[in-house]
């Protein structure tokens, strides 16, 4: 199995966007090909990570239309759907078509154009991943999320401000990113004063409605040498299912899916939780950022809130950095373009490009949930030796 | 109007009803589950609706115990003054959310259905 390189990356600015899917897709598309050096004639394989742009635009046929406007033809291209965890699902599916030896030259572009919506209809089209059995209670994401956390604080007798904490953390590392939705810091009585959207979570506990767009360029690691001496493998990388109704699952506070595929992606890396130096987790929600540390083996259950609270994640001075782009929270979450972004965090932290963000790592790893950990892609990237 | 769960082989029950259950068994029986009451796992009270669902909208992940075996549930729940621990139980309305107002098709759903209330 051919071993699989990243040589570039990029993403737009996130935010609300002027233009629509296509023309996001494209200035990423476009920045990614610069960015890496290689003409897009050398483009074999090109995949497009996006969620709904049917539903949200009235757009479909986005990958075709996407390898026309990068005079990307004829290469193959393909749409990955898979919610939330799109981008995480289109790195996989791009590092398979490179490790298969398919192609040689493999661009994944992830984006969503959603900001044109209001509130309420973003947030149906992204509830209408739910079984009719949830869905006509009038169930939401973030619903789950005041769910979930609810049983996390009361079983876990944590203290509901180590999740508003998470938010502090990641609004703080956001100010750093040029690219990011929200560039401030936000206090923790900011956080808890704010409006109650599912309690016990308040507004500042969700991530914001976002366009943008990211992309990451692959090649066999072989092929890499050709265009760079510096870059970046994927050294092991796994996705997973739970079930699809979040109240089927035996404990509320485990997601099945970051379990199985972070232990495949730790199995295939031959590293371990103490190997990794810095991560992106899918901070959709502040608890989502705890239920991770614990499936992906950074704290044991229930107790990630105490690593918060040490300070243990924090960017500059904590043992493992985590959301250092900001996280969701702050960056923003395009859907398709999310799990994509994670690995251009990841990329230029491991290639020492991540400016005032930057720290000192070797492997770094990005977990992406669809759904409410429906469906989850656990990558880990490490520099090239 | 009913509340159907799958029984299967083992016992276990399952809300909603899958056409295979553990280890690729059938179901071989069906359980109301509306005629049950029901404990109060976690809550919520949700202030961002979308389209055609009342605000706010209080919802619960609830447990039954149906002889034995549990089995859970989400549903809205009458009122927010609830506790977890609860009990609660169903009571019938003709309409959970309104059927035209949200993206899916109206027709592919069933909108009457249950509340729960603190008993």
């Amino acid at each position: 199995m051919e071993r699989v390189a990243v040589i570039g990356a990029s993403m737009t600015q996130f935010g609300q966007r002027e233009g629509w899917i296509l023309d996001l897709l494209s200035e990423a598309g476009i920045e990614c090909l610069d960015d890496a050096g290689v003409d897009a004639e050398a483009v074999e394989h090109l995949y497009v990570s996006n969620m709904a742009s049917g539903e949200f635009e009235g757009q479909t046929g986005v990958p075709n239309a996407l390898a026309h406007d990068l005079d990307a033809m004829p290469a193959y291209t393909q749409r990955v759907d898979q919610t939330s965890s799109s981008g995480g699902a289109g790195i996989y599916a791009a590092w398979q078509s490179v490790a298969s030896g398919a192609s040689e030259m493999t661009l994944l572009v992830g984006g969503e154009k959603m900001t044109h919506r209001t509130t309420g209809e973003a947030t149906d089209v992204i509830a209408s991943l739910t079984h009719p059995v949830e869905y006509k209670t009038g169930v939401t994401l973030p619903s789950f999320a005041g769910l979930t956390a609810r049983h996390y604080l009361e079983r876990f007798d944590a203290p509901r401000e180590s999740l508003g904490k998470v938010a502090v953390k990641n609004h703080k590392n956001g100010v750093d990113n040029p690219h990011a939705q929200f560039q401030k810091e936000v206090d923790l009585e900011t956080v808890l004063e704010s409006p109650i959207v599912a309690d016990p979570l308040r507004l500042y506990d969700f991530c914001p409605i976002t366009d943008g767009s990211a992309a990451l360029m692959l090649c066999p690691k072989s092929v890499a040498k050709e265009y760079t001496d510096d870059y970046v493998v994927i050294a092991g990388i796994d996705g997973a299912t739970d079930t699809h109704v979040v109240h089927e699952r035996e404990d509320p506070t485990i997601m099945g899916g970051v379990v199985e595929s972070g232990k495949g992606a730790y199995e295939m890396s031959g590293y371990g939780p103490d190997d990794i130096d810095v991560a992106e987790l899918h901070d959709m929600f502040t608890i989502l950022e705890f239920l991770q540390m614990e499936g992906l083996g950074f704290a044991e259950q229930g107790e990630a809130w105490k690593l918060i609270e040490e300070g243990y994640t924090e960017r500059d001075t904590g043992e493992l950095p985590i959301n250092t782009s900001g996280g969701l929270k702050s960056k923003g979450h395009p859907l398709g373009a999310s799990g994509v972004a994670q690995g251009v965090e990841i990329y230029e932290q491991l290639m020492g490009e991540a400016g005032p963000r930057q720290v000192d790592a070797d492997i770094g790893l990005t977990c992406n949930v669809g759904g409410f950990g429906n469906c989850v892609i656990t990558t880990i990237m490490e520099a090239a030796q | 109007m009913t509340m159907d769960a799958y029984k299967y082989e083992d016992g276990s029950i399952s809300y909603p009803g899958h056409p295979r259950g553990p280890g690729g068994t059938e179901p071989v029986d069906t359980v109301d589950l509306s005629e049950y009451t029901a404990e109060v796992v976690t809550w919520t009270k949700s202030t961002a609706t979308p389209p055609g669902v009342r605000e706010p909208n209080t919802l619960a992940i609830v447990e039954f115990d149906v002889e034995g075996e549990s089995v859970r549930a989400i549903v809205q729940l009458t009122t927010d003054d609830v506790e977890t621990g609860d009990e609660v139980e169903p009571v019938y309305v003709e309409e959970l959310r309104e059927p035209g107002a949200g993206i899916r098709e109206p027709e592919s759903q069933d909108w009457d259905g249950y509340r729960f209330d603190p008993v």
